[in-house]
């Protein structure tokens, strides 16, 4: 990220280095924030992994038995791992831009604006607290991979969580972006509200983005969960072919390649980023 | 480079005192912790007009000093404090804080500064030392140092037995005393406080006011407060009454006070109406003497000396003198004096006869 140096005023080259040390110390200070409050609220954590587990093994089982595997290419909790991955990591991420405009109202932010660094450096600290507590949170659901009839596979795990941490980058990035455009919090839950069901039942979590009508197919085409489960789900096809499902994000009836779609999901958080930087910015 | 400047800001004052020793008995320019010349801030507000947070505000708080910043609630105060600590930019005007300009180095300015938000700005759920922790990282303090200097400030304020305390379970007061202690983690010259006691009991009041001496005594921080307690102003070193985002005055309290004018004395006599008659023939032809139930009362400069002459005169007179008072001017007195209202409209244990609602409740200062 150069979003610190950005704002950096034009200091003399023998005091840069000591100035990025300190906005690294800045980003790991709100890094070892949201870590606490992590190791703090047990409860909430684990509240907050109950919903995946219980679509995993209710739903996924319930329906695992009615939806032939030949239907899918694997089981349909096989199929439904991916998604409930990125369930896992979406909701500590979002939590991450909710939070942002709790601080606001509390006046917390007031403190942090009155650190010495720059502001996107605030930014920059919680989008990586964000993204570390949400891959923190979906390594637990990870465990379960046993149940749903993957290998425990160290280079499996690996690329699992590496593509869960790239998924939550961008839905922290985004949700940074939304947190910092809106004022009340009661609005942010409301867009939350209107727009997380569809973006999750257009994300191909559930069934096929093929099974779904061609106007639906496109907006599948623009949501970002989409990308993230495509990625996980064509993860696991890479290092366990006889678990490869079918359908996912197609641009004009081609897969994209997993680097592709890996980068779309790298850009989009950036440039969520550099826009909510941006609006950060804005003198008050 | 805000070091050189900095550097470069001493410079005139010491050569100066080099190259002219005759100047010796001049002291030298005193140095401005703070220092504002024409600091406007307006928002925009209701059809096109403009709405002055702050007005043409000339401030001067020197090293080492603690200085009240008095105002009633919405009198622009902590819209003043946002652009004193960079927080807000200016819409006009200039303002040096700790040797920065707040326009141009609002990081050295913030890095200069500590501030005591109005409301409490801390992490409830997180204890007093991670709380501390996290500030002093965010002010770029290395791990080994942030640790000491917690230690050292929890030791400070009395709180060291509480540090693992989550601060949702430390009392008001506490709080308080929690973050001070932040506040003064990374050192800073000029400590920023606004509103410190707002909402504690008057024990835990007495106990911010005794740490924020000590702190003063002790680092010889400068300290920048703003207060609507009348009370809380009397004690600090320099006063600045604020209202409706104008500066009315600037001073020590004992000099507003005393430009003002007069000490007001009252005597309870037997006989109120001759006693009158009698004052006004040696007290200062220019002031009124009235009586009230307190008596006879007049306004005289040094009135405590004037109560001898006058009962020497009205017992010559044969009135009895039952009892009799000289009170200083209050600092309520001075900013009635400069403002036609009291300060505390509506506070309890003084006469409401001032009040102005609108005053009193919105805390209007969109000081974000």
């Amino acid at each position: 990220m150069t979003t610190p140096t950005l704002q950096a005023p034009a200091d003399s080259g023998t005091e840069r280095p000591a100035r990025l040390r300190h906005e690294l110390r800045a980003v790991h200070a709100l890094v070892y924030r949201d870590l606490l409050r992590l190791a703090g609220q047990r409860t909430h954590t684990a509240l907050m992994l109950l919903h995946p587990v219980l679509y995993l093994l209710v739903l996924g089982g319930g329906l695992a038995a009615l939806i032939p595997s030949t239907s899918l290419g694997v089981g349909y909790q096989t199929y439904l791992f991916p998604g409930m991955l990125m369930m896992t990591v979406q909701m500590p991420a979002i939590t991450v831009g909710m939070r942002l405009i709790a601080d606001r109202q509390s006046g917390y932010l007031r403190e942090l604006l009155m650190a010495p660094v720059s502001r996107s450096t605030l930014l920059l600290g919680s989008c990586v607290g964000g993204t570390l507590v949400a891959t923190a949170q979906g390594a637990v659901l990870l465990s379960l991979a046993g149940a749903v009839g993957l290998p425990y596979d160290p280079p499996l795990l690996v690329l699992l969580l590496a593509g869960m941490i790239l998924a939550s980058f961008t839905v922290t990035a985004l949700a940074l972006a939304l947190a910092v455009s809106l004022r009340s919090a009661e609005t942010f839950h409301m867009v939350l509200g209107l727009v997380m069901m569809p973006l999750l039942f257009l994300s191909g979590a559930f069934f096929p983005l093929a099974t779904m009508p061609g106007w639906a197919r496109a907006l599948a085409d623009a949501n970002p969960l989409a990308y993230g489960v495509d990625l996980l789900r064509r993860c696991i096809a890479l290092l366990v072919p006889d678990q490869a499902a079918v359908g996912g994000i197609e641009w004009a009836g081609r897969q994209l390649p997993l680097l592709l779609e890996a980068a779309l999901l790298l850009t989009g958080g950036a440039m969520a980023l550099l826009w909510a930087a941006h609006r950060f910015n804005r003198p008050e | 480079m805000s070091r050189q400047l900095r550097a470069g800001d001493d410079r005139p004052t010491r050569a100066a005192l080099i190259a002219d020793p005759n100047a010796a008995p001049h002291p030298p320019e005193p140095a401005y912790a703070i220092r504002t010349r024409g600091l406007v801030k307006s928002y925009p507000g209701p059809a096109g007009s403009a709405i002055h947070a702050v007005r043409d505000l000339d401030l001067e708080v020197r090293q080492g000093e603690t200085f009240a910043f008095l105002g009633p609630n919405g009198a622009g105060k902590s819209t003043t404090i946002a652009l004193l600590c960079a927080l807000a930019r200016p819409t006009a005007g200039h303002a040096r804080v700790a040797g920065a300009d707040v326009v141009t180095q609002p990081h050295e300015v913030r890095r200069q500064v500590g501030m005591l938000f109005q409301h409490s700005a801390l992490d409830p759920d997180l204890t007093a030392d991670q709380n501390l922790h996290i500030h002093a990282r965010l002010y770029g303090l290395r791990r080994r140092h942030a640790r000491e200097r917690a230690a050292e400030v929890l030791e400070m304020v009395g709180l060291t037995d509480r540090r693992r305390s989550p601060v949702r379970t430390l009392s008001g007061g506490m709080r308080r005393r929690l973050e001070i202690a932040r506040g003064m983690l990374h050192s800073p010259r000029v400590l920023f406080l606004d509103e410190p006691t707002t909402g504690l009991d008057p024990h835990a009041r007495a106990q911010v006011w005794e740490h924020l001496r000590a702190l003063r005594d002790r680092n010889g921080s400068t300290l920048f407060v703003t207060t609507h307690y009348l009370e809380e102003a009397e004690n600090c070193d320099r006063i600045a009454i604020i209202d409706r985002g104008r500066l009315v005055a600037q001073g020590t309290p004992a000099a507003l006070k005393a430009a003002i004018g007069d000490d007001r004395v009252a005597l309870r006599t037997s006989d109120n109406v001759t006693a009158q008659q009698v004052v006004r023939r040696i007290a200062p032809s220019d002031q009124a003497i009235t009586v009230d139930a307190d008596g006879v009362c007049l306004r005289a400069p040094d009135g405590s000396a004037w109560i001898p002459r006058l009962c020497a005169a009205l017992e010559g007179h044969g009135i009895a003198v039952h009892a009799a008072s000289a009170t200083p001017p209050t600092l309520d007195d001075v900013f009635f004096h400069h403002t036609g209202r009291s300060i505390h409209a509506t506070a309890p244990g003084r006469t409401p006869a001032d009040t102005n609602p609108s005053e009193t409740t919105a805390k209007g200062e969109g000081g974000r």
